[in-house]
This record gives structure tokens, sequence and C-alpha cells, in this order.
């Protein structure tokens, strides 16, 4: 490595005695060991992976009334975010006289996501999604993205009504 | 030793030119995991943070703007800054959330104080609207300054609580911004139908 070559210069006579041939070799450990320290430094502060978005696109406000689309209730699939990670859904919409049937689910793989997909031969099929005040953004983020899981077309965060409250109160889920 | 000890400096070079350290935030947020793939872009990107206390902070990615939006939004208010104060703001790390008129008083620190000084969220209500204010030049000043809007990164804890982050989407949308990116973890995509 870092040797230099003595014997240049001719190589005439070589018979010359020098005083004493010192070694030019260097002790490398030190440098190595500082190479190897900053070598675990930058690879253990290194983030090589950027955070990921998900992209939510909410509809643009309508101009008046006539323009927003009522959802037939055969085609709606509610999801309410409840407190304490509870999520429910019902079928079909709610209104003064009719009260769908809400049933409790999770967020696991068997839990929200398997309704989801039994309902994926419905192609008009629009989920709405309704979180509560009392659930996390946490969520919100997890049932947004069961929808992409899930390939959902339609879906909408909707502010949740009154009645979805007293739905959930009244359930007692 | 000597292939290793190559190797080993080669490896010190790469890391040492690839790491980009993380500013620093303002704020701790913990973010939601999901299965998204996209990756938040490198330029152009102004966050509003939401941590579980609620409060909102407010970042812009880009350097380049940054003075001029504290400027412009600073004049709006009727607060100047001093240039030392401008370029306080400007190495202040990636994010802050203070409203605008404690904002000087923050600069004036000195870099290690203003790390414990506890922010209160800039406000962001009907009648004291900061924070709009701040997306809204931010964002006219991008499209001036680079012909492209920025994206718009919401950072949410997940413990955040739900009304904050639907006033701050519905401030936005108020103002015709309609496309959001929440910012999540990598999580791996679990295979749909089984």
């Amino acid at each position: 490595m870092a040797e230099i070559q003595q014997n240049s210069g001719g190589g005439g006579k070589g018979g010359k005695k020098r005083a004493k041939k010192m070694s030019t070799k260097i002790d490398m450990t030190p440098m190595v060991d500082l190479a190897f320290l900053l070598l675990t430094f930058f690879m253990l502060t290194t983030t090589f992976s950027k955070p990921t978005v998900m992209q939510v696109t909410m509809p643009v406000k309508p101009k008046d009334k006539t323009e927003q689309s009522e959802i037939k209730a055969s085609n709606a699939f509610t999801i309410l975010l409840g407190e304490n990670n509870k999520v429910y859904y019902y079928d079909g919409l709610l209104s003064a006289d009719t009260k769908p049937e809400l049933k409790l689910s999770s967020y696991d793989a068997n839990g929200i996501r398997k309704e989801l997909l039994s309902r994926r031969s419905n192609k008009d099929l629009v989920v709405l999604i309704k979180p509560d005040d009392k659930s996390n953004y946490k969520n919100m983020v997890d049932i947004l993205d069961e929808m992409n899981i899930t390939d959902q077309r339609k879906y909408a965060l909707v502010d949740i009504s009154k009645a979805d409250v007293d739905l959930i109160k009244s359930s007692e889920l | 030793m000597t292939p290793m000890v190559d190797l080993a400096f080669l490896l010190v070079t790469f890391f040492m030119l690839t790491t980009k350290f993380a500013p620093e935030e303002a704020v701790v947020v913990e973010t939601p995991s999901s299965t998204s793939e996209i990756r938040l872009p490198d330029a152009h990107v102004v966050t509003v943070a939401i941590d579980k206390d609620k409060r909102i902070f407010f970042g812009i990615g880009d350097d380049e703007i940054k003075d001029e939006v504290l400027k412009q939004v600073g004049a709006k208010y009727g607060i100047s800054f001093t240039p030392k104060q401008v370029q306080a703001f400007r190495g202040a790390g990636a994010s802050f959330g203070t409203p605008i008129e404690k904002l000087p008083a923050l600069l004036n620190l000195d870099p290690e104080k203003r790390k414990e000084v506890t922010q209160d969220g800039i406000p962001a209500d009907s009648t004291n609207n900061q924070l709009m204010e701040w997306v809204v030049t931010a964002r006219s000043l991008s499209q001036k300054q680079f012909n492209a809007a920025p994206y718009i990164a919401i950072k949410g804890d997940g413990q955040a609580d739900v009304p904050t982050v639907k006033k701050v989407i519905k401030l936005m949308q108020e103002k015709n911004i309609n496309r959001f990116n929440l910012i999540t973890d990598l999580e791996t995509k679990p295979v749909a139908g089984k």
C-alpha cells in the first residue's frame, strides 16, 4: 500500500550501508476505525424512504343545490367511524321513516374489508364515510386506505348527522 | 485489509453524499400508516401539520419563497420583520405554529432557545384565519415563482381529532383547494379479495 520503492536510482551499487531502514508502512488502524464509525453513523441516520402520501380529492363546492345528485338508497353504503376505534356500517340511507340495521365491524382484514368486498358486485355503489367527532384521524386514514385496498370507485367523506349519532347511541353496539 | 478499507470508504462517501438530514420539526407528529405508494414530492410542498393537541402548524418546503411569504403575510397583519428575523425564519426548521403576532418574538430567540418554546398553534377559525392566509399566500407565490401550484400536504397525528382535520379541509375547500395529500407511513399492501 503506502510503500515507497526504496531501491530506485539505477540499482548500481546497493552496497552502501544505510543507518537503519525505517518502515514506511503507516498504521492504518485508527483511520479504519474512523472510517467505520462514520460508515455506521451515516448508515443509521440515512432515511431512504420518504413519507408516502395518500391523495384525497374533495368535490368542488356545488354552485347551487340542483347540481348535487341524490344517491339511490340501494346503492348507498354508509360507514360510521365511532369513538374508541369502533366502526359501524349500514346499507341504504337513513331517513325519518326507514331505520337501517346498524352493524359493528372492525378495521382489520376480516372486518370492514370483507363487507366492502362482498358489495363489489354493485357497480354503482357509493360509500359514504362519516367520521364521528370522537373518532381520530388514524381511523379516517385507515378507512380511506380500505377504499384504496378494495378499489372503491365512488366514496365520499361526509359530515356525520345527528340521526347517525343517535343511531349509534340507540344501537348500543 | 486494503480492499476492505477501500470498500468502507466508498460506502462512507456514498452515505455522506446521499444523506439528507431531516429538517427539524417544531412538533412531533406520528403519522398513521397507509398502503399508498405515492411518494411525497421533493419540492413545492406546503405542509399543514396537526398534532394531537389540536394545534396547527404550517411549513413551506421551498426556501426561495419563504422570505416573501413571511413579508406578505406580515404586511397583511401590519407586522414588519427585520432582515435578521427573516433570516431566522428561513433557517427555522420545517414548520412553525405561532400566531403571527408572536412570530417576531419567537424569531428573536436564538435557535437553541426556540426549540424549548411551546408553540400554541396557528389560529384557524372564522374570525382569525391566519392559517389560510399563509396557505393562500404560499400558493400564489409558488404559482408565480415556479409556475406550479404547491402540493398541499396534511400531516396529521394518528391521535389528532377529526373535527380539527375536517375544519382544515373545509377551510381549504372554501379557498377552492380540493386536492390534498395526507402524509402517511408506508405499510405493505394486503392482497384484496382473499
